[in-house]
């Protein structure tokens, strides 16, 4: 009878977060070459798309009416249309385009050629490709601010940030950061960029008035070897509380105080978990396990995983569509 | 699905130069004087005479190719910093020829080398390094390098016979393939590569219920069917293991066996330092600028030599200094971490020299499993069960 009780209470507030129609997350699979859509009411993989060779980094348009998927291996960057989930168009990237950011203006879109060291901006709706940046050996993780004056770029061998000021498409400025840097995120009001190191093991947060690293974060999960803390994907809440970074194959997704740079918890995800974001409200967080070839789904206010969703073979990117 | 999607190949060419010349110009605001990086590159490969399965040689530049990949890469982080690399290249054809070009590039200034020679060659070089050379390693496997041989200004990246072997035995252990055949060589390396293995099976727990060397010599090409199976016979086996360094019979020993099992070693399935089919941990772009290089695939050899030349590159990036006793001591600080693609920093063992790493253990066509595997532990690092650990070792190059 009480967890009848509870099922029911439990299945109004489900109804009650998301009303006549579902949110729907996208994950690109690296190895099968597909994109799987999920349900975020129910939980599961609704419909299992066929895209480019293996996708990496994706995107939804500003409007979110478009998702933009990294095929590393046709070397170029489809468009997805929402509406209909179909490949509508292809844009010129560059060879082995692996992550990209695009600049609030819905315009340009920053590409990392991971095999070329080069950043390729192009513009998404004439397909004019307006600069290539020379930057350091396997160019990964590209971010642009919020505010749109900066476009950052990871090279993972060179261990820099590379910051690209948007509208010379010229470098302003190298940081040097731990061993392969992999990701950046950027706060909200733009003024603090945090940067992942993967063979560091270490996040590095980055003052971006001055363009100087005010701090370094490192990490330390009970029971994991050191070696295998591994930060990739970075996700923060627009409230500015907290950050989550994802640490590899250590398994694990640090929360951290956004304000203190203090760990508060690891939770444990699926094996090699790479990718992260969060859905509209900000209610549940959705990982992707690489090796385990599955989604998590962390609540954020209990701070549990609550559900593993199987998808394809090595998982990469997600992105929840907030307006869906 | 995927193929109607328009291929279209962006090929950055011209563009590539403007905005590279445009990098170029902005940056000195960060560098004043340019700081010039010599690094020399010695080999010297004795010819192992006429090998039975000469179907797929090895390349002749091994080594040398990865030592230019990672100046190149070395060069691309130094444009942002204003560091400059340059490789000095001497292949010789005898040993005196290595030494003599040791000598004189030392003489011309150059503080750090690459040497990928035998060890008896490093040993004789070593005698003529002055008291400022940094030598990195990168073609001797040999144990005693490692054990008593020790020398303050010699770093290895090549794995030793012991890591390799460790790791195999690991595998062995985690399958439960307990008890082996063994066949070793004629030379020196098979027998070397055979003591390290039996020290191996030994700290493992691998019993060798047979141990006995390679004599035939007729050509297996056309008698392997006949000779091999005769040769491994024995009660019973799980795994047959093959010390055959130069590649001479060992290629034709699977399949061959008196027992259906499976043949380890250095042929079948092996452990080796790098191999084409390792592509995790962002390997698989290592892999291909390797291959628009040198246009053919990355080995072992070329690896150790890549990992040596990215090692100066990395001290010089964290310090700004270019000398050797500088790159040395950076080399051995904490601060020091190798991203080298095997999915884990690799450092260098404070007393002999010797670059940490995982083994991929590999068939020509397949990764099979990377060592160390879980449930060996060691205090330190797990990379630390493969080799010879600080109380089995020696050297004390650091005091």
């Amino acid at each position: 009878m009480k967890s009848l009780l509870r099922k029911t209470v439990l299945a109004s507030l489900i109804g009650l977060s998301a009303p006549a129609m579902a949110s729907v997350a996208y994950v690109s699979n690296e190895k099968d070459n597909t994109l799987s859509v999920i349900d975020t009411a129910t939980m599961e993989v609704v419909e299992t798309i066929e895209i480019g060779a293996r996708p990496r980094g994706i995107l939804l348009s500003k409007d979110y009416t478009k998702l933009y998927i990294c095929a590393s291996d046709d070397d170029t960057v489809q468009v997805l249309d929402l509406a209909s989930r179909k490949i509508i168009d292809t844009l010129p990237s560059g060879e082995d385009p692996e992550q990209f950011a695009l600049h609030p203006n819905n315009k340009h879109l920053y590409i990392a050629n991971e095999d070329d060291a080069i950043v390729t901006v192009v513009d998404v709706s004439t397909k004019v490709v307006l600069a290539q940046i020379d930057v350091g050996i396997e160019p990964e993780g590209m971010a642009v601010s919020p505010d749109g004056k900066w476009a950052v770029n990871t090279s993972e061998t060179t261990s820099m940030l590379h910051w690209i000021n948007t509208e010379t498409f010229e470098i302003d400025k190298n940081i040097v950061v731990g061993q392969r840097p992999r990701h950046v995120e950027f706060s909200e009001d733009s003024k603090i960029a945090w940067a992942s190191a993967e063979i560091g093991g270490t996040v590095h947060i980055i003052d971006v008035d001055k363009l100087e690293q005010i701090h370094e974060m490192s990490f330390k999960v009970p029971g994991v070897n050191q070696d295998r803390v591994q930060p990739v994907g970075i996700e923060l809440t627009s409230d500015g509380k907290y950050a989550f970074v994802a640490l590899g194959p250590a398994n694990h997704v640090a929360v951290v105080d956004a304000k203190t740079y203090e760990v508060l918890d690891y939770l444990l995800v699926g094996s090699r978990v790479w990718q992260l974001d969060l859905n509209k409200d900000q209610t549940q967080l959705y990982t992707t396990n690489g090796v385990s070839g599955d989604v998590s789904v962390i609540d954020i206010e209990d701070m549990k995983v609550i559900k593993s969703i199987k998808v394809g073979r090595y998982p990469w990117g997600v992105v929840i569509d907030p307006n869906s | 699905m995927l193929h109607y999607v328009f291929r279209l190949r962006f090929r950055p060419s011209l563009m590539v130069v403007t905005f590279l010349l445009a990098a170029l110009t902005v940056l000195p605001a960060t560098a004043a004087d340019p700081l010039n990086v010599r690094i020399g590159y010695l080999q010297w490969k004795p010819d192992t005479g006429p090998v039975l399965s000469n179907v797929l040689p090895e390349p002749k530049d091994a080594g040398l190719r990865g030592a230019e990949l990672a100046i190149a890469d070395n060069s691309t982080t130094g444009k942002f910093m204003g560091h400059n690399y340059e490789l000095t290249t001497q292949v010789t054809d005898s040993e005196q020829a290595a030494i003599t070009e040791f000598e004189a590039l030392q003489q011309q200034g150059v503080q750090v080398f690459v040497a990928n020679v035998p060890a008896s060659t490093l040993a004789a070089m070593m005698n003529k390094a002055s008291a400022d050379t940094l030598v990195f390693n990168a073609g001797a496997a040999d144990d005693t390098l490692r054990t008593r041989e020790c020398n303050s200004n010699l770093l290895h990246t090549i794995p030793s016979y012991a890591m390799l072997t460790d790791a195999l035995n690991q595998w062995l252990q985690l399958r439960r393939w307990n008890a082996v055949f063994l066949i070793t060589g004629p030379t020196a390396e098979d027998l070397a590569w055979a003591d390290a293995f039996r020290r191996s099976a030994k700290r493992f727990g691998v019993k060798i219920i047979e141990d006995k060397p390679w004599t035939f010599d007729a050509d297996l090409r056309r008698t392997a069917a006949k000779e091999l199976p005769l040769f491994t016979q024995a009660k019973d086996y799980d795994a047959v293991v093959v010390a055959d360094v130069r590649g001479d019979f060992g290629e034709y020993v699977p399949f061959n066996t008196w027992l259906p099992r499976p043949v380890v070693g250095t042929q079948g399935m092996s452990p080796v330092a790098w191999h084409r089919v390792v592509e995790s941990w962002g390997a698989a772009q290592l892999q291909s600028r390797f291959q628009e290089l040198a246009g053919r695939n990355m080995n072992s050899a070329d690896y150790a030599a890549w990992t040596a030349v990215r090692s100066v590159g990395t001290a010089v990036t964290q310090t700004g200094q270019a000398d050797a006793s500088s790159i040395r001591q950076f080399i051995f600080s904490d601060r020091f971490q190798l991203a080298a693609f095997k999915g884990r920093k690799l450092n260098y063992r404070q007393w002999n020299g010797q670059l940490r790493q995982p083994i991929p253990l590999i068939h020509p066509r397949g990764l099979v499993a990377t060592a160390p595997f879980e449930g060996f532990i060691h205090p330190r690092t797990e990379m630390d069960t493969l080799g010879f650990d600080e109380p089995e070792s020696n050297c004390r190059i650091n005091g």
